[in-house]
């Protein structure tokens, strides 16, 4: 990006600290009690790119909604200076005046941002209708050119779609151009790629960088990037402020704090990118699971008449063949709605194949009947993505991790399960305090940490993970990350790790199945694969990733 | 977000002990905690289950029976047990009546004596020594006068009030039952199942209700129990698309796939992941149910439908009342019971959805953890 570079030098720092475009003093957010943000003072000079940096519940959200004054409930205090004006002092009336034409958002998720009952069209031109008093046919004109200038193919045909048409990446298109549409002087762009796929990701950072540097010459645009994402920090931001519990930690620009991080949250989050630390795999040992050909399609309405008489099919995996053995991680990497999750339950036989194979230390899943079925159960084990929804939230730890127990071992007393449950929760570092208390009290790395004990208390064989770490903080990620490999050391197990992020797979799997559209396009070690990627698809993926 | 955090460390109790302190509320603690917290529904509840203890105790307090009787050196229970007037010193074997002037002065000889409730009259009992003419005014012997045919409207109502209130209890513990069963199933089998289901529920809610109680009624003798099972028929199906509705999205919950992944049977998943967390319209919708139940009992009474009489009824009082315009005591004091009792249910059931309603409560903990 030299066009960065020059944005970089073209800003005259003596201006942004004398004048800067958006300065916040002192500002506090508080819900009732809670405090979000304490005394948080940082300022944006204009056509500066800024990346606010912290992990889940650290105030980087409230503060970009506070900037807004989007907080409902919130006692704000101390000031935001935007363009000399102190805004918490401006009444309603002139902060809409300012909300989408003179500071614009980009929001995370862009189906639940736009509105499914307007058109894209309708939706950006509103804003410019809204502020700048245009006709609605001059309003589409610019609709169109903007959707141009985001990247969006067929702009004209597009303009007339619903959100529910466009792809992820071109929804996050469109939310871009309607926060260009009145020519903002700020941006604020709250986690704008995380729920994106990784090759789409990089598409959406460049296509921010080059229209930031196109837009800092012309007004002085600047950008505010709110972010966890570190990777993306390094590629985007000249400047980054790190945010830990509604507190700011550090802030410089990004060479300094990436190249000599001063506070040791900041030191903490840098190393927080996966480690490797896997031991191979041993030559002789067994395979434990093995898959051949496993083909798994879903029933979906077939469309006009005919959905009246019969049902299409939609093939969520095409004949996926696998290994895993003993003590080894097979990584299955892919998009969202490559299969990936259909096939992993797939996998432990709780999903339906159409075709194929497998086997489980040498015997077909269907051939485990009553006795023995019961105790492949206790042999194939699951870790969910979502920490939040993977726990019943009416009962105790106690029963959640004991629960298997009392089916899979029935002859153990209360006392000697509730020692077992202990003992298993001490190994994913939970306290025995825990056992009487519900889920909804324990943060999300502890939660997915109670989900692996439920799933080894069986004392499995394998182990499926799907995402297990997608939904946790990276701090908290390498911990989890660090918990399974040592697991694995320990109790030999064989792992099929699920993931769309190549960094976490890099840094756990032996070997690597790259799935796209329910194919799985390469299959090999993760050395090999990472260093010689053999399918063009494998290949964007890590081209997505090393820069993303 | 820290005072969720659980203490960690510093324990060094003995193994597989727990000091109680450390337990945390349950979820059905937690609601009934926030239920408290709000007084107009909490109050209600409190009163309701006050009224309907009162009305459970009605013969204790509202009888044509004293308690103990002292005769002749002798103690007797009338409450208990029938005596014949002969055992009092009347003439005839028949069962004695109490609130006969005779026998009220053999008790108020010297050496004996009887202990009356407050209230002299059972719901069946006839004044006949009303000073007035039926239906006669409020009074100092009827507290909220009498009906034309002269029994005491105060111990009608009383007895009514229960009669209602175990009707809906009864009514609205079946009708729980069935339609949970039902959504249930439904929601968490899915698919065909939950198709065909539906379309079957369809069909049987597309029965006439009132028809078939007006054809019952004239086949069958109208009671208590034929009542109950007409209206449980079709009580449940509203409830069971709400139960099915919380299943659908439960089943798809990652709580219940690892439920599977540990070899739990379809139906232990059901009763211990699916269905404690798809009780919450089950709950907010029990005093509503319960209303909704007073208020139908009450309408076939009133239709001439319901209990048959000499039951006493909410239903019959209105319709008594009806009858007898100019005899204010009956309707007004009818109207004010029933307003009364749907008012207490209904603030207890919204109360409840609050309480249920974990988005006020939960919300602030989860965004701040999230």
């Amino acid at each position: 990006m030299s066009a960065a570079g020059g944005a970089h030098e073209a800003r005259s720092g003596a201006t942004a600290e004398a004048d800067p475009l958006l300065s916040l003093e002192h500002l506090r957010i508080a819900f009732g009690d809670t405090v979000a943000v304490d005394d948080l003072t940082f300022a944006i000079g204009h056509g500066e790119r800024v990346a606010l940096v912290g992990e889940s519940g650290s105030g980087k959200t409230v503060t970009a909604l506070a900037i807004l004054r989007l907080l409902r409930d919130a006692q704000l205090s101390g000031a935001i200076r935007f363009a000399g004006n102190d805004l918490l002092s401006q009444s309603e009336r002139s902060m809409r005046g300012l909300r989408g034409s003179e500071i614009a958002m980009i929001f995370q998720e862009p189906m639940t941002a736009l509105n499914p009952l307007f058109t894209v069209g309708e939706q950006i031109a509103e804003t410019i209708v809204a502020h700048e008093g245009v006709s609605p046919q001059q309003g589409r004109v610019r609709a169109i050119e903007l959707l141009a200038r985001t990247g969006v193919t067929q702009p004209e045909q597009r303009v007339l779609s619903y959100p529910h048409q466009l792809s992820g990446g071109q929804r996050q298109r469109a939310m871009i151009a309607m926060a260009l549409a009145c020519r903002p002087r700020l941006l604020l762009a709250d986690e704008p790629t995380t729920a994106l796929d990784v090759t789409i990701r990089a598409q959406i950072v460049d296509l921010l960088l080059d229209i930031q540097c196109e837009e800092a010459q012309k007004r002085g645009m600047a950008v505010l990037l709110i972010t966890h994402d570190l990777n993306l920090v390094r590629r985007f931001a000249q400047r980054v402020a790190v945010m830990e519990r509604g507190i700011l930690v550090e802030s410089g620009p990004v060479e300094r704090i990436f190249e000599a991080p001063q506070h040791p949250y900041t030191q903490r989050l840098i190393a927080s990118r996966p480690q490797r630390q896997v031991a191979p795999v041993l030559p002789i040992a067994p395979v434990l699971l093995d898959a051949r050909d496993v083909s798994v399609s879903f029933a979906t309405k077939a469309a006009g008449l005919r959905g009246w008489f019969r049902s299409g099919r939609f093939e969520a995996v095409t004949s996926a063949t696998l290994t895993v053995r003993q003590g080894e991680t097979l990584g299955i990497v892919g998009e969202s709605g490559s299969g990936k999750s259909t096939l992993a339950m797939a996998l432990l036989g709780l999903q339906r194949t159409v075709q194929g194979s497998i086997e489980f230390q040498g015997r077909p899943l269907s051939s485990y009947r009553g006795r023995e079925q019961t105790a492949l159960r206790s042999n194939m084990q699951v870790v969910f993505q979502d920490p939040f929804s993977s726990l019943s939230p009416r009962q105790t730890i106690e029963r959640i991790v004991g629960e298997g127990l009392a089916l899979h071992r029935p002859q153990l007393g209360p006392a000697a399960r509730r020692d077992k449950v202990i003992a298993v929760l001490r190994e994913v570092g939970i306290d025995r305090t825990a056992l009487a208390r519900y889920p909804h009290e324990f943060s999300g790395g502890q939660r997915q940490r109670i989900a692996i004990a439920r799933a080894l208390v069986l004392e499995p064989r394998l182990l499926v993970l799907d995402e297990p770490t997608s939904a946790l903080d990276v701090s908290i990620q390498q911990q989890v990350l660090t918990l399974l490999t040592a697991l694995q050391h320990k109790y030999n197990l064989g792992f099929v790790f699920i993931s769309h992020d190549l960094a976490v797979i890099g840094a756990m799997a032996h070997r690597v199945a790259v799935m796209q559209n329910g194919a799985v396009v390469e299959t090999g070690d993760v050395e090999k694969i990472f260093s010689n990627p053999a399918h063009p698809y494998t290949r964007k993926l890590l081209e997505a990733s090393l820069q993303g | 977000m820290s005072q969720a955090r659980p203490r960690t460390g510093a324990d060094a109790q003995p193994r597989s002990e727990l000091p109680s302190v450390l337990a945390s509320p349950s979820p059905m603690r937690r609601v009934w905690r926030r239920f408290r917290a709000q007084r107009l529904g909490y109050w209600s509840l409190v009163l309701f289950v006050v009224a309907f203890a009162a009305s459970l105790a009605g013969p204790l307090w509202s009888n044509d029976k004293p308690l103990v009787v002292r005769y002749d050196g002798k103690f007797y229970f009338p409450i208990a047990k029938t005596y014949a007037e002969t055992a009092f010193g009347g003439d005839f074997p028949t069962p004695a009546d109490y609130l006969d002037p005779y026998v009220r002065h053999r008790f108020a000889l010297p050496g004996n004596f009887a202990l009356y409730p407050p209230n002299h009259y059972y719901y069946d009992t006839l004044n006949y020594f009303s000073r007035e003419p039926n239906p006669a005014p409020p009074s100092h012997e009827n507290w909220l006068g009498t009906d034309s045919q002269g029994r005491d409207v105060f111990a009608r109502l009383l007895y009514g009030f229960r009669v209602s209130v175990e009707f809906a209890l009864v009514l609205t513990l079946i009708g729980s039952v069935l339609g949970v069963a039902a959504g249930a199933v439904q929601g968490y089998f899915g698919g065909r199942i939950d198709i065909v289901g539906q379309r079957l529920i369809e069909i049987w809610s597309a029965l006439p209700e009132l028809y078939l109680l007006i054809i019952f009624a004239s086949i069958f003798e109208p009671s208590f129990v034929l009542l109950v099972v007409l209206l449980s028929l079709f009580g449940w199906i509203g409830l069971s698309d709400y139960v099915r509705a919380e299943c659908l999205r439960n089943r798809t919950q990652d709580y219940v796939r690892a439920a599977r992944a540990i070899g739990l049977s379809n139906w232990q998943i059901i009763w211990r992941h699916v269905l404690p967390n798809s009780m919450t319209p089950v709950i907010t919708f029990l005093p509503f149910r319960m209303s909704g139940s007073i208020l139908a009992l009450t309408s076939l009474d009133f239709l001439g439908l319901g209990v048959p009489a000499p039951t006493p009824s909410l239903g019959e009082l209105l319709s008594e009342g009806k009858a007898n315009l100019d005899a204010w005591w009956i309707s007004l004091s009818t109207f004010g019971v029933l307003v009364a009792t749907l008012l207490l249910l209904t603030f207890m059931g919204d109360a409840l959805r609050n309480a249920l309603d974990t988005r006020i409560a939960d919300a602030m903990r989860a965004g701040g953890n999230q």
